[in-house]
């Protein structure tokens, strides 16, 4: 039942990406010519209420519904990881004009092509993880 | 009601909305961050002994594959019953940039049809852009641990400096493309 809730979260996500327009090609072109405040309006509102709900609930000590404490994990410090990762993600991001959640919302809204660019995603993981120790982090 | 979901949302209110999707996957006990899926998949496919990275029992993220099952079917109920009457409303600047390569400006659906097709995707120029970036997207996500939701929402929200440089990666890559690519690959 619980496991349920996840499902539910996803679909509410999928019909917010789909709304926003954050799933559309069009909208990240627009986004990587700094032509329109649209893409930047969406993830600075994420980011500043984001970043205030992060601090409140680290203040007042939120548990989980399960009573454990939140999942607050700090990410790796890696740098080197996530700059390079992070351009070459970039790349792929601005060719497709997709990110990893679109590419999923754009397959349920019936752009199978899409389904295309999903398999090469994950044998682009699958390589990653097969010559990772070969990369710096 | 039906109708004020169906029109595009304003940035705010989508802003506001995928706060709330954090939220809820974090009293859920869950961080929000969609490419971790790519591991969860690889590790599910090829098993857990096919290299280091992938040794873990994918049964414990099953809640997040659940969770991608709900975005794609979130995105077929907001395409088949929630669907914009009007194209997408891009600036002026970019319709022009865009007919300036050779694309059309939006008049139906999310993407272009003239690239997001199976025809397209057998030109050199669609096979670059559809394989190659797709790869570079599940590569470049795994190596910086993690894509817009996970450094730029989350991690930025979380003050995570690791996240603030894999955002600039993300626009130091993604302005090279369509900058320097995308004139290439449509002259």
């Amino acid at each position: 039942m619980k496991k349920l809730s996840f499902l539910l979260i996803g679909i509410l996500f999928g019909i917010i990406m789909t709304k926003s327009e954050a799933v559309s090609w069009y909208r990240i072109q627009e986004m990587f010519r700094f032509q329109s405040i649209h893409m930047y309006g969406i993830i600075g509102v994420a980011v500043i209420l984001g970043a205030a709900m992060y601090a409140l609930l680290k203040k007042m000590d939120v548990k989980t519904v399960d009573g454990l404490p939140l999942n607050f994990k700090a990410k790796p410090e890696t740098y080197k990881a996530s700059l390079f990762g992070g351009t070459v993600f970039g790349l792929g991001w601005a060719m497709t004009g997709a990110c990893p959640g679109p590419l999923y919302v754009l397959l349920g809204n019936g752009y199978l092509v899409i389904l295309v660019i999903l398999i090469s995603a994950f044998i682009g993981t699958f390589v990653y993880g097969k010559i990772r120790h070969k990369l710096p982090h | 009601m039906i109708e004020t979901i169906s029109n595009p949302w304003h940035w705010g209110v989508s802003g506001v909305m995928i706060v709330l999707v954090m939220f809820l996957l974090l009293i859920a006990g869950r961080a929000f961050g969609v490419s971790s899926s790519f591991k969860v998949v690889c590790s599910m496919i090829a098993g857990r002994k096919s290299a280091s990275y992938f040794d873990f029992d994918w049964k414990d993220f099953s809640w997040l594959l659940l969770f991608v099952m709900g975005t794609i079917i979130g995105g077929y109920i907001a395409g088949e019953f929630l669907a914009s009457p009007e194209p997408v409303q891009i600036s002026q600047a970019t319709i022009n940039d865009l007919t300036a390569l050779g694309i059309a400006a939006p008049s139906e659906g999310l993407l272009p049809k003239e690239l997001f097709s199976f025809e397209y995707l057998m030109t050199v120029q669609g096979f670059i852009l559809f394989v190659l970036g797709g790869f570079a997207i599940g590569f470049g996500t795994r190596w910086a641990g993690g894509c817009t939701s996970g450094h730029a929402i989350t991690g930025l929200s979380n003050l995570q400096l690791p996240s603030l440089v894999a955002v600039i990666g993300f626009f130091i890559g993604g302005l090279f493309t369509t900058h320097l690519i995308y004139p290439l690959l449509f002259a």
